[in-house]
């Protein structure tokens, strides 16, 4: 019914989206990515290809929210009511959609409509639940609807959903990382959601030939047959699965040097941006990046190499300069560090 | 080409559409509602299989009818959940046509964008959660006028665009007489596809220009996507969806052929029907300058391995073939201008806003509910509704059934009051006085002043007036980026007509309003005016006509403000600003602060 997925590994060229995908999927903590740029770039390709890396998680059994059995202080009201210890089944990371068009009550869950029918009050939980410890993705996320971009600054910061409508009262745990997608030509997105997103990444049509007809060879060959396309990347695609598999393991091992505390802190100064997110977001996605290259601590090549990703939407933006604020954060390094 | 010639290209299009709707996306026609386009469109239909379903969206269906939802009369008669299907679901297997396509919401193409992409719509409306299968071809019609078009997002997304502006029934009829084999019967519905039914002949021009050096042997599949794929950025053919479609297009020419290889026909059909509408530069002279004859006829053949090395590509006759053929179909001033002309700055349009008036049962803050109907987007108030249905049930009870009975009129929907956002109307003088003295300024200040806007989060818009007339640069739009890159664009010289440009930015004021939005007009110029409305020249006659505008500008009730360009104050620029009660600014007083504080003033007020 829903068309195949086009495999992760398999997608040319576009290293820094790829890059900032991992690195959500290696530390979910990172804060959400938002993928920004030209028309027939694969955005949304590469992000629907996201589901079928992440290995599967552990989750309360018949918990409509996935509640992770090890972490009880994150539990949801009917988990924390439980008087037996909760069995634990395996259960796929959710990669939920959130399309345009949805009406706020699917968003946020409402009232059963059909039972409320007949006469019973029962919560409908919504893609905010469904989201719960995975990965909550918009495409055209500037296009999307005042009044939902305003439920999901919300949620997105709290890490709850609270439903207060239609006489329910109801709040349960909505941690999940933000995906966004879009073409700016298509709208400015509102600088307070931008804000909410760890990483953002620039992507732009590649100009040079043998990589734009290795793009259309391989999309070709999988339309013509996904089946056999997907077996021929198989083996690659494990290894990406491994790698991130790996690297979440080795995350809480990477130590932090004060001269990568130090490098960040400079570059952010340097840059003038505000607040310690960018810092923390830098140092955080540092640590997924040394963890997915094997290296034992942060350096500050590592910071060097995500921090246009990390920094560049989080300088005061001059709305008119239409150069790339990746470009000023190269700058600033070189600058600093002379690379 | 001739216009007959352009309706042979739009049938030949119309036959690879039918034969596999869903693959190639769909077909943009560009046409006044008219027989023409209804020729075209009955031949879609007929060499469609009849079985197919094929939906029209009209253009302001809401999300409901569009995706999908509840209905909800059912739903409350019946006492459990009633779905209703949306159009694009309808459509599936089949095509979805879409009339006056160039005045289609930014939302409403976001939604068939994600259903075009996705083959899905993912439904999440009125407490249903469903995935229904939405695989359909486009076929979006094009009534616009000059600085209308179809959203860029969603031609992106098809494979054909076809212009039948300049095609007369006449035309048409020549080359699709009844008698041909390919449609024998009046009602051709009932007539299978034909296996051959792509008329050779029309293709042939292309493929006799480049000479008996085209490889007569059917091309690796290999190199025609090599091919194409150097054609596409030979040509400027920025997206990657497009040199796809073609392929596609070529293999599909190639089926209908009952052939399983791609020959070098099929590759020069599908440059000239996909890649050639859309070039936005010629290739590079080095290829221009290699005309086919200059070629060795004995050059060999590319060896099978060709694609271990793609950098010797452009000296493949295949890729000459292929551009060649493109080129053989664009019209000639359409090169003219594309020789000249930068390639970004195609005319782009955001489509308009009708009906964003009434948004306000959709966002905001909420006060209060009414009585209505939960359609398009406007929420059920389920508490209301349920009260105000309460005191009839006594009344409504069936015998038998205890059933709690709501009928249409207890529907209550909540109301929402809604900001009303501002829109800024720059109209910028361009004359050739105004391009002497500071144009640049001018451009500079605007640019301040979008700064601005983008803080404010308004929409902005352009409209540039010069030589005989005004030109809309840049509908209302809330992309900044795309403001700068019109004004950057925005070329000087000529008279002022200046009753035009003020003209011009009433009219789009008055569309503004219409949407919901509060419009602001800046008028940016040095008021030298000195031609009229009907293109002749005269200062007196220029001023009287400008002066007559400026009190229509007035009477619209719209805040203006009028920035002077001129080196120094020119009275008549302050005349004016009377006339049309704006703010008067003289330029070379305003630093961009005073500029900036004085729009800032007019939008408030």
């Amino acid at each position: 019914m829903a068309r195949p997925v086009f495999p992760f590994a398999a997608i040319v060229g576009q290293e820094d989206m790829k890059r900032a995908i991992m690195i959500a999927a290696i530390d979910q903590g990172i804060g959400g990515v938002l993928v920004f740029g030209d028309r027939g770039t694969g955005k949304s390709t590469t992000i629907r290809a996201l589901a079928a890396l992440l290995p599967p998680m552990k989750a309360v059994q018949g918990c409509r929210y996935a509640c992770d059995p090890a972490a009880p202080d994150l539990w949801c009201a009917d988990c924390r009511a439980l008087t037996a210890k909760p069995k634990s089944v395996p259960a796929a990371v959710p990669v939920v959609d959130l399309p345009l068009g949805a009406t706020e009550d699917r968003v946020v869950g409402a009232l059963d409509l059909e039972r409320a029918l007949t006469g019973s009050k029962v919560f409908e939980p919504g893609l905010l639940a469904r989201a719960n410890r995975g990965f909550l993705y918009i495409d055209e996320v500037n296009l999307l609807e005042d009044h939902l971009v305003d439920l999901l600054l919300d949620v997105a910061q709290s890490g709850e959903n609270v439903v207060e409508r239609e006489g329910l009262s109801i709040r349960h745990p909505a941690r999940f990382v933000l995906i966004g997608s879009g073409n700016p030509e298509e709208g400015e997105l509102r600088p307070q959601l931008l804000d909410r997103f760890g990483l953002s990444v620039e992507v732009r049509t590649p100009q040079d030939l043998p990589t734009r007809i290795d793009v259309i060879k391989r999309r070709d060959s999988f339309e013509r047959d996904p089946a056999a396309f997907t077996e021929t990347w198989k083996k690659a695609q494990d290894k990406t699965r491994r790698r991130i598999v790996d690297a979440r393991a080795r995350l809480g091992k990477v130590s932090t040097p004060d001269s990568a505390l130090e490098s960040a802190a400079r570059l952010c100064m340097r840059l003038g941006t505000d607040g310690l997110r960018g810092e923390l977001t830098l140092i955080r996605a540092g640590r997924a990046i040394a963890a997915l290259e094997g290296a034992e601590e942060i350096t500050t090549a590592h910071l060097c190499q995500i921090a246009p990703m990390v920094l560049g939407h989080r300088l005061r933006r001059n709305p008119l300069d239409e150069a790339v604020a990746s470009t000023r954060v190269n700058r600033a390094i070189e600058e600093l560090f002379g690379a | 080409m001739t216009a007959s010639a352009v309706w042979d290209r739009a049938v030949q299009a119309l036959q690879l559409f039918a034969a596999d709707p869903i693959g190639l996306g769909g077909v943009c026609v560009r046409a006044g509602a008219g027989p023409v386009r209804d020729a075209w469109l009955r031949l879609l239909l007929a060499a469609l299989p009849p079985d197919m379903p094929v939906r029209r969206v009209p253009l302001n269906t809401g999300d409901d009818r569009l995706l999908g939802g509840v209905d909800l009369a059912a739903t409350l008669h019946a006492g459990r959940m009633i779905e209703q299907k949306g159009l694009l679901a309808e459509a599936d297997g089949g095509i979805a046509i879409l009339p006056m396509a160039e005045r289609i919401e930014p939302g409403t193409a976001a939604r068939l964008r994600m259903a075009m992409d996705q083959g899905t719509i993912m439904l999440q409306r009125d407490g249903l959660s469903r995935s229904l299968p939405a695989r359909f071809g486009t076929v979006l019609l094009d009534e616009g006028a000059d600085d209308e078009r179809v959203p860029v997002s969603l031609l992106d997304r098809i494979a054909f665009l076809i212009d039948l502006t300049d095609v007369t029934l006449r035309d048409a009829g020549v080359s699709v007489p009844g008698a041909e084999p390919a449609w024998p019967d009046p009602d051709p519905r009932s007539t299978p596809w034909p296996g051959s039914a792509r008329p050779p002949a029309t293709a042939a021009p292309a493929i006799d220009s480049a000479g008996p050096e085209t490889p007569q042997k059917p091309a690796p599949i290999t190199d025609a996507a090599e091919a194409l794929t150097a054609a596409a950025l030979a040509l400027g053919v920025d997206s990657l969806r497009i040199p796809l479609f073609a392929l596609r297009a070529a293999r599909t020419a190639a089926r209908l052929d009952g052939r399983d290889d791609i020959a070098p026909d099929d590759l020069a059909l599908a440059a000239g029907l996909v890649l050639a509408p859309r070039a936005t530069r010629l290739p590079a002279p080095e290829q221009q300058d290699s005309p086919p004859e200059e070629r060795p006829p004995d050059r060999p053949e590319p060896p099978p391995d060709a694609d271990d090395n793609p950098e010797s590509l452009p000296d493949q006759p295949l890729e000459d073939l292929v551009l060649e053929a493109a080129l053989a179909t664009l019209p000639p001033d359409l090169l003219a201008q594309l020789a000249q002309s930068d390639p970004a700055r195609g005319a782009v349009r955001t489509p308009g806003r009708a009906g964003a008036a009434q948004m306000s049962v959709k966002r905001g803050r909420p006060v209060g509910t009414r009585q209505g109907e939960p359609r398009n987007g406007a929420r059920l108030h389920l508490l209301e509704t349920l009260k105000a249905a309460a005191p009839w049930q006594a009344i409504r009870r069936q015998p038998g059934s205890d059933r709690f009975q709501v009928r249409r009129e207890d529907f209550r929907i909540v109301r929402y009051r809604q900001r009303i956002g501002t829109t800024t109307i720059f109209a910028v003088d361009a004359s050739g006085s105004a391009a002497m003295q500071r144009l640049g300024e001018a451009k500079g200040a605007v640019e301040l002043l979008l700064a601005d806007c983008y803080v404010r989060r308004d929409q902005v818009a352009l409209i540039g007036f010069r030589g005989q007339g005004a030109q809309v640069l840049l509908p209302p739009t809330g992309s900044l980026l795309r403001a700068k890159r019109s004004l950057a664009g925005l070329p000087g010289g000529g008279p002022t007509p200046l009753a035009a440009g003020i003209d011009a930015a009433v009219a789009m004021a008055d569309v503004v309003k219409r949407s919901g939005r509060t419009p602001v007009i800046t008028i940016l110029t040095d008021a030298r005016a000195n031609i009229g409305r009907d293109g002749t020249g005269g200062r007196p006659k220029a001023e009287a006509e400008a002066l007559a505008s400026a009190e229509c500008l007035r009477a619209t009730g719209v805040s203006a403000l009028l920035v002077d360009t001129s080196p120094r104050p020119n009275p008549f620029a302050k005349r004016l600003a009377e006339a049309m009660r704006a703010r008067y600014v003289p330029l070379p007083y305003a630093d961009a602060g005073a500029l900036s504080r004085a729009v800032r003033a007019e939008s408030a007020a």
